[in-house]
């Protein structure tokens, strides 16, 4: 197997990771702290796609332009959602949950089949089929923008909740919900934030998404389970996690894909999963219960 | 009207009164119900719906043409077998006296076997599976080939692709979906292939990809450090598109894409989602006959009902699924009737000439399996944004190019 | 059971015995499919409304027990009632895996359910690969006419798979009802409600988990054979998917877990529901493709916000019976 075979393909799957993380981030946040699961959680990230693609075609915002407006959107989307509808399941039992963003999330797919049709959609930007070239390795273009994007989102979000007030209000809430309540402090409003927090993330997550994939209404589910492998394999409620876990998962598919044989190659991931489900339940970067 | 109350009835778990099957006592009936299942919605919609306006077309031209009435029953799959099942149940009890369907080989086994059990004839519009045909089942035909027949038609068409450009490409690797049909197709493959003298390349690497993958970097970057002559390809719509930007992002130019056969790469979709880099693709596939007097007519009609559509583009889900329909409205002319059983038999009894059927092959006639032998593939190459007939040369549109410019030799 | 609640029960097995008599085919292959949808849920059910273990993965028994008793079939010729022993042994011990790998590394709520689904993706891929069943290309079993009754091979008209369906169905209820009763259910109930407290109170929790599971997987490599032999094909693609897991549990979600009759009610409400739907939209002429499952996903919204036990548990107020 050439070197450079192997390098190229170690560094699309970091790269490509990183983008899985920055949407993974989102449902980390989200479960971490308001501890629903939400499965539809890709569905939303499908929901922001369309949402670039449409800005795109009318007025010819670059994606890296049109997360502003998205992510905005999706915050006041995710905080309308959790006080309105989800807020009374946090107490529920789980498969009620389960049952509630399921609905909603057979709502949102098929609204979007009705509103666009089953065609994949997309958009042409310049740089989206350009590469790097630094000796025998491939460095794609629109690849690199958006691993640079997640980092970058993940270190603003970090920084969020390590240093402002709200941040840190949230993780109180998160670590103690009845202690929090205690102090005075208003969760409801919290968890709402929250969401609405977690949205943003999936919106620019589904921003820079659009660059590498198609988006068609079907492809919500899949993005959904990748990303609780994602959160589970690296730890629920750290955000080092979710791009450690991305990137994780990427890196092994690529090279699970190379060494064994590729249309096998998700088999890896849920493999992963299983196993640190059982030897490391919180996660590679997360907290002991 | 009926119909609600029949369903009001069901709901509070009570009695549902049969409906008779459709009378057979009358002299010679008016009309013949098709009952037409196609997934409308869910995963496959995009290519159902190009189906389903071969199938919308078709009343009218059959009317034109064989001056027979035909009345369509359309069902949506829901690209679900067990909707297709039950929908298919629905149409027989709503009197259709003919299945057409249903693109995808799960769905269409499971409306086969409703069909054979109920003794309605199942008219397999398009379905690749071979394994359909080998029950043993009196009431199941199909137009259309069956993988086998598919690899074979496409590996001969790429001998002549090379014959008529003069070129001696020595290597290939194969790349394919791993669903049941690229599956049948790489068995196809990896069965004719070696027998084949008339071929000059071998097969380098065969790669198998999950047909969902949204990533194909790996995959990409394997057939590349092969250093192939050319990609062979068996894909579907989406991959195909992944597949080609990633070609392009890992600036992998070979002498070209040739398909033995599979849908995707003569599709609008990725033509439109590619622009130029869409070009010079081939796919070695079932197509419409470019000649033919029924493709005229099918042509215009199918203007008149798409005016913003490009008929090439649908070639082959228009093609095969209106001639499933054309071949239920010439077995019922001959048979005189709507007894299924003698449909079965005049269907049986089918001989359809070159100049009356859309679709490219020989004359419709159905061999004991109820499979027809000799449908044609032709090497459908994109050229100019429009997925062209090269070859065979009596029905070609434009000469097939090869390799693609963009090609550089060492 | 109170009185009412036997005649009700009464008249409603007698309707169901006797619907082959009026009912046309159509009609009977939904009913088959409803019966089919109540008693896989019902096993879902004793998984996750006795042992409170929610599974997301379910299809993988259905998908394990139908390519088992089919294969044997395929290969061998062996008739279906042989295959279900295999069906029921394989079924059990992946199910006794994943019990056990769950249990004793102490996962449960969301991290048990996604576990579920990784196995049973895991799986599906795997299948995917295997040339024994097809792989991707699906395993046909051979149809025989509807005529005849070949009740060795398990092939004959539609009314036969109703019967059997039904007196499956029957059967899961009535062994549900008992077990519900039983100590087992008791037990059941109390590491429902609160594990701790059924620990603290001396009883073996993980064994009793354990049986919950194996039961569940046992009864549902039953309903996969059925399925094997009333649909005659399998693909891994659509018998292992995701979307039949959640299929199976939509009908005791909105019926009501842990109820004996939810899974049924939601069964039928659910396949009547989506029928109605479609008659609805089309006789309305809005024919456009999704409409019918945004209208779907609307009724489970507002069941799943307004009735949170399920239907049942408030019909069966209003009618007057017990649980």
């Amino acid at each position: 197997m050439p070197i450079d075979l192997v390098a190229n393909v170690v560094l699309s799957g970091v790269l490509t990771g990183l983008v899985y993380g920055l949407m993974a981030l989102g449902l980390s946040v989200i479960f971490g702290v308001v501890r629903v699961v939400n499965f539809a959680h890709g569905e939303m990230m499908t929901i922001a796609m369309y949402a670039t693609v449409v800005l795109f075609a009318a007025f010819k915002l670059d994606p890296f332009v049109a997360m502003v407006p998205v992510a905005a959107a999706f915050f006041v989307f995710g905080y309308a959602l959790q006080a309105a509808v989800i807020n009374p399941f946090i107490t529920r039992p789980e498969h009620s949950q389960f049952m509630l963003v399921l609905a909603i999330a057979i709502i949102m797919v098929n609204g979007l089949l009705m509103a666009f049709g089953p065609d994949a959609r997309n958009l042409q930007v310049d740089y989206q089929l350009e590469s790097f070239a630094l000796g025998p390795i491939l460095v794609d273009k629109a690849r690199l923008y958006a691993a640079f994007t997640a980092l970058a989102v993940s270190a603003g979000l970090f920084a969020f909740f390590k240093f402002a007030r709200i941040g840190k209000a949230i993780r109180a809430c998160a670590d103690n919900y009845l202690g929090a309540r205690v102090v005075g402090l208003d969760v409801k409003r919290y968890y709402a934030f929250t969401f609405g927090l977690g949205s943003a993330c999936v919106a620019v997550a589904g921003c820079m998404m659009i660059l590498l994939v198609d988006v068609t209404p079907a492809l919500g589910p899949a993005y959904t389970l990748l990303a609780f492998v994602i959160v589970i394999v690296g730890g629920l409620g750290s955000m080092g996690g979710a791009l450690l876990g991305g990137v994780l998962i990427g890196v092994s598919e690529a090279m699970a894909g190379l060494f064994i044989t590729p249309s096998a190659k998700s088999m890896f991931s849920f493999g992963l999963l299983i196993l640190v489900l059982l030897f490391r339940p919180q996660g590679l970067l997360g907290k002991k219960a | 009207m009926k119909r609600r109350q029949f369903n009001r009835a069901l709901a509070a778990a009570g009695v549902a009164a049969g409906l008779a099957p459709f009378g057979i006592a009358r002299a010679q009936p008016q009309k013949l119900k098709v009952g037409v299942l196609l997934p409308r919605s869910g995963v496959q919609a995009l290519i159902g719906q190009s189906c389903q306006k071969g199938a919308d077309l078709a009343p009218a031209v059959i009317r034109q043409v064989l001056g027979v009435d035909v009345e369509l029953m359309s069902a949506d799959t829901e690209s679900n077998a067990d909707t297709a099942r039950t929908r298919a149940e629905r149409l027989i009890q709503e009197g259709a006296n003919v299945l057409v369907g249903a693109f995808d080989s799960g769905h269409t086994a499971a409306i086969a076997q409703v069909a054979e059990q109920r003794g309605i004839p199942h008219i397999i519009n398009i379905a690749a599976a071979p394994q359909i045909t080998e029950q043993g089942y009196k009431f199941v035909f199909r137009n259309f080939p069956t993988a086998i027949d598919l690899t074979r038609n496409g590996l001969a068409l790429m001998g002549e692709i090379f014959r008529a450009t003069n070129t001696v490409p020595r290597s290939a690797v194969f790349m394919h979906v791993n669903d049941t049909f690229g599956q049948a197709m790489a068995k196809g493959v990896g069965a004719i292939l070696p027998r084949l003298d008339f071929l000059p390349f071998k097969v380098l690497d065969t790669i198998a990809y999950d047909p969902a993958a949204k990533d194909l970097t790996v995959e990409v970057s394997k057939a590349k450090a092969a250093n192939p002559d050319f990609l062979m390809l068996v894909c579907r719509l989406n991959d195909a598109i992944i597949l080609r930007r990633e070609m392009a992002k890992q600036r992998w130019n070979p002498m070209g894409i040739i398909s033995p056969g599979s849908p995707g790469l003569y599709e609008e979709q990725y033509t439109k989602a590619l622009g130029p880099l869409a070009e010079y693709a081939i796919c070695n596939t079932v197509w419409f006959n470019p000649k033919s007097e029924m493709t005229r007519n099918v042509g215009a009609a199918f203007r008149k009902n798409n005016p913003r559509d490009v008929l090439d583009f649908h070639g082959t889900n228009v093609g095969y699924t209106y001639d499933a329909i054309m071949i239920a409205a010439d077995a019922f002319k001959r048979a005189r009737s709507t007894d299924p059983k003698a449909l079965a038999e005049a269907i049986r009894q089918t001989n359809i000439p070159v100049a009356n059927r859309m679709s490219l092959g020989g004359p419709i006639r159905f061999n004991p399996k109820g499979q027809v032998e000799g449908n044609l593939s032709a090497a459908i190459q994109n050229l100019k944004g429009r997925p062209t007939v090269t070859l065979p040369a009596e029905f070609a549109e434009a000469k097939v190019v090869f390799p693609e410019p963009a090609y550089k030799k060492g | 059971m109170n009185r009412r609640a036997a005649i009700l029960l009464a008249a409603l097995g007698v309707a169901l015995a006797a619907l082959p008599g009026f009912a046309n085919a159509y009609v009977l292959s939904v009913a088959t499919l409803i019966l089919f949808l109540a008693y896989t849920g019902q096993a879902w059910n004793v998984m996750m409304g006795f042992a409170g273990q929610l599974s997301l993965g379910h299809s993988l028994y259905v998908g394990v027990g139908a390519y088992a008793a089919a294969g044997l079939f395929f290969h061998f010729g062996i008739g279906p009632w042989a295959g279900v022993w295999l069906a029921i042994a394989l079924c059990a011990a992946f199910g006794a895996a994943i019990g056990f790998l769950a249990f004793r590394f102490g996962i449960s709520g969301v991290y048990f359910a996604l576990l579920t689904i990784a196995f049973a993706e895991f799986t599906r891929i795997g299948f995917d690969h295997l040339d024994w069943t097809g792989g991707p290309g699906g395993l046909f079993i051979k149809v025989a006419q509807r005529d005849q009754i070949d009740l060795a091979n398990f092939r004959g008209p539609p009314a036969m798979y109703y019967y059997a369906m039904l007196a499956l169905a029957a059967g899961a209820f009535a062994l549900c009802a008992v077990l519900l009763r039983s100590r087992a259910g008791y037990y059941w109930q109390a590491i429902r409600e609160n594990e701790e407290a059924a620990q603290a109170l001396g009883i073996n929790t993980f064994r009793w988990k354990m049986a919950a599971v194996l039961l569940s997987s046992a009864m549902t490599a039953v309903s996969g054979v059925f399925f094997a032999f009333y649909y005659n094909n399998l693909f891994p693609e659509q018998i292992f998917n995701i979307s039949r897991s959640i299929e199976i549990i939509l009908g005791p979600i909105i019926g009501g877990v842990g109820t004996l009759f939810g899974p049924i009610l939601g069964a039928a409400v659910l396949t009547i529901l989506a029928d109605l739907i479609t008659e609805l939209l089309a006789a309305l002429g809005w024919e456009i493709p999704g409409i019918k499952q945004v209208f779907y996903g609307i009724v489970l919204l507002v069941v799943i916000m307004f009735l949170p036990h399920g239907i049942w548990p408030a019909l069966a107020r209003k009618l007057g019976v017990g649980k």
